[in-house]
């Protein structure tokens, strides 16, 4: 993960008070030392009130800034810090092993548990081998393998959803991209386990939604959900990629719009700042939060979890 | 079956008779740009006399090329929430709606009727490609779901005849949704050993691909159907260079095994038909 903090567009005002911080600090001298302190306090105090300004209302195109913010806590971050003796499978045993998507057994509070993330890389070299995050073929057909043998087991699924969409190219619609993503919807209502989604990030249309059939769906308080990204969707009913922000809006794509929709169970809180600000806190609260939603599923019968699913489902979008 | 409890029968409409008559008196084919007399186009089924290019078909001509005797009747469009987001972008959603409507005489993109093939009771859907690109929101992933329960309730097999250009964004979420509750639907015929057979025409693409089209116990093709996840020109500016030759086309995803035949359109009906008396004729286990 990145050492150094990346500031967004937005965020220069909070960028130029934590700069004077630093300079204020590092050239501290004992003699001005008591003078300095106060002046650092009263500068502290006043990132913490933008901070405050600027995250109670974000627009829709700062969340989906927020939700693609390099320093924000990925899949691998939630395993690490919340999974213990975490054993990743590899493949999809029919013809690859595909980074995007992370997967393995774990123990999650003395639970066992199936973990299926999509990883997007934190650098250029992991980046790279994690495909940036977007899957192919194999790496749905292996978080489907991965959901059969859960289900196998009766072992729950925790997904976590951030992908930009899956991989568009050659090689994802010659292997049947379309098909892979569909059966992998498909898997995730036959499980008879508690099957839990979260969007951590970044919730790229059918690429998503592959690992979202889900008892519950979960967001991160600035994370985002499209059935398209606020670009594509700027040059094909705009036709001008610069009407980012118009699109973002008219999508209704951050985790408060998905939640007065009903699509999504629950917010999970953010601190000040957002996650990227302060990772471990956030990755914590979200595994209380996805203990929570699993100790109430546990409760319920292998029938009942494949019918609850179904109903949340066809229930969705209709007129109440 | 529990999810039936809240199922609310779609009530069937006769389809009435119309006179086709040709918009124009002659159509040029998009691929050869041969010049074809409107009514020769209509006898061939909308495929080109000359080169075989099979043009887009509207869904009553669909259902009267397949139904034994044209005869069908409709499922009732369902009822649901009207553009959901508020939706503008340059023009609004609700008077682009409006217009397709006009244009189409159907509600939404997607419309379900119940009949026979062979003697065999079907319900058959059709996507409209003519009311905003046969893309699928709230009515057509509902049309898709009630159209299956229709068919697991009438213990029949369904049949969806594909064209879209995917998820319609102009529904946000509730759009993308849609992949998932359609999987649901067609998901409901496995359940029951109801065949499912998808009809993939030109296009098929994105949201509608990836799930219930993707599906079928059988899936098949209209040639040279474009049938694809991610557009070629997306795919292009990702990888800047060419892409091969005949590329998402019906005949390079039967090459790579994603469908199971090609069926030229005079041949459609009487496939489909020979298919539903395979997938009906089943033995009782032990007898």
């Amino acid at each position: 993960m990145a050492d150094k903090t990346i500031y967004l567009d937005f965020e220069e005002p909070i960028y130029k008070l934590d700069t004077k911080i630093q300079e204020l600090k590092s050239c501290c001298d004992d003699k001005l030392a008591k003078d300095f302190n106060k002046e650092i306090a009263n500068l502290e105090k006043k990132t913490q009130k933008l901070l405050e300004e600027t995250y109670t209302k974000l627009t829709p195109w700062q969340k989906v800034c927020v939700a693609r913010h390099a320093n924000r806590p990925h899949s691998i971050d939630y395993i690490n810090a919340l999974i213990e003796n975490f054993m990743p499978l590899a493949g999809d045993k029919l013809f690859g092993e595909d980074e995007a998507i992370v997967g393995g057994l774990g123990f999650f509070n003395g639970q066992a548990v199936m973990v299926i993330g999509q990883e997007k890389g934190h650098d250029l070299e992991s980046r790279i081998r994690h495909g940036f995050g977007m899957p192919k073929p194999e790496g749905y057909r292996k978080a489907k393998r991965l959901m059969e043998l859960a289900n196998h087991f009766n072992i729950p699924i925790i997904s976590l959803v951030d992908t930009a969409g899956a991989f568009p190219g050659i090689e994802g619609e010659e292997r049947g991209q379309a098909e892979a993503i569909a059966s992998c919807i498909m898997e995730g209502f036959k499980m008879e386990v508690p099957y839990i989604a979260v969007v951590i990030g970044e919730g790229g249309s059918g690429g998503a939604i592959a690992l979202a059939t889900a008892n519950r769906i979960l967001m991160l308080e600035h994370s985002i959900y499209s059935v398209i990204s606020p670009e594509g969707c700027a040059s094909i009913l705009w036709r001008d990629g610069s009407a980012v922000k118009k699109a973002a809006t008219a999508l209704h794509l951050t985790a408060q719009d998905l939640h007065k929709f009903g699509v999504v169970d629950e917010i999970i809180r953010e601190p000040l700042g957002g996650a990227h600000r302060f990772r471990d806190e956030t990755v914590k609260h979200a595994g209380d939060v996805i203990w929570k939603h699993l100790t109430e599923l546990k409760k319920l019968s292998p029938a009942d979890l494949a019918k609850d699913r179904e109903e949340k489902f066809l229930a969705m979008s209709r007129i109440a | 079956m529990n999810w039936l409890l809240d199922y609310v029968r779609p009530k069937l409409s006769v389809a009435k008779t119309e006179k086709d008559v040709p918009d124009n008196l002659w159509d040029k084919c998009p691929q050869c740009d041969a010049m074809i007399y409107g009514q020769e186009l209509a006898k061939n089924l909308y495929v080109c006399p000359h080169c075989g290019y099979h043009m887009y078909l509207r869904p009553r001509k669909r259902f009267r090329m397949l139904f034994d005797d044209e005869e069908y009747s409709y499922l009732e469009a369902p009822k649901v929430k009207e553009d959901p987001l508020n939706f503008k972008d340059t023009k609004d959603y609700r008077s682009k709606l409006k217009s397709a409507r006009e244009k189409t005489k159907f509600d939404d993109a997607f419309v379900a009727a119940f009949g026979k093939m062979g003697g065999h009771g079907v319900v058959i859907g059709v996507m409209n490609f003519n009311f905003i690109g046969g893309s699928m929101g709230l009515a057509v992933g509902e049309g898709i779901v009630q159209a299956a329960q229709f068919a697991v309730e009438r213990k029949v097999p369904l049949i969806l005849v594909t064209a879209s250009g995917g998820a319609r964004m102009q529904e946000g979420i509730l759009s993308l949704m849609q992949m998932a509750r359609t999987t649901l639907a067609v998901k409901q015929l496995k359940d029951n050993h109801l065949p499912y057979i998808a009809v993939l025409t030109n296009p098929t693409t994105g949201g509608v691909s990836a799930s219930f089209a993707m599906l079928g116990d059988i899936t098949i093709a209209e040639p040279d159907a474009l049938i694809a996840f991610a557009g070629a020109r997306v795919i292009k500016e990702t990888i800047k260079a060419d892409l091969p030759a005949g590329f998402q086309k019906a005949e390079y995803l039967k090459k790579h095994g994603m469908v199971d035949m090609i069926v030229n359109r005079h041949d459609l009906r009487e496939k489909l038909i020979t298919l539903l008396n395979l997938l009906g004729n089943t033995y009782t286990k032990g007898e």
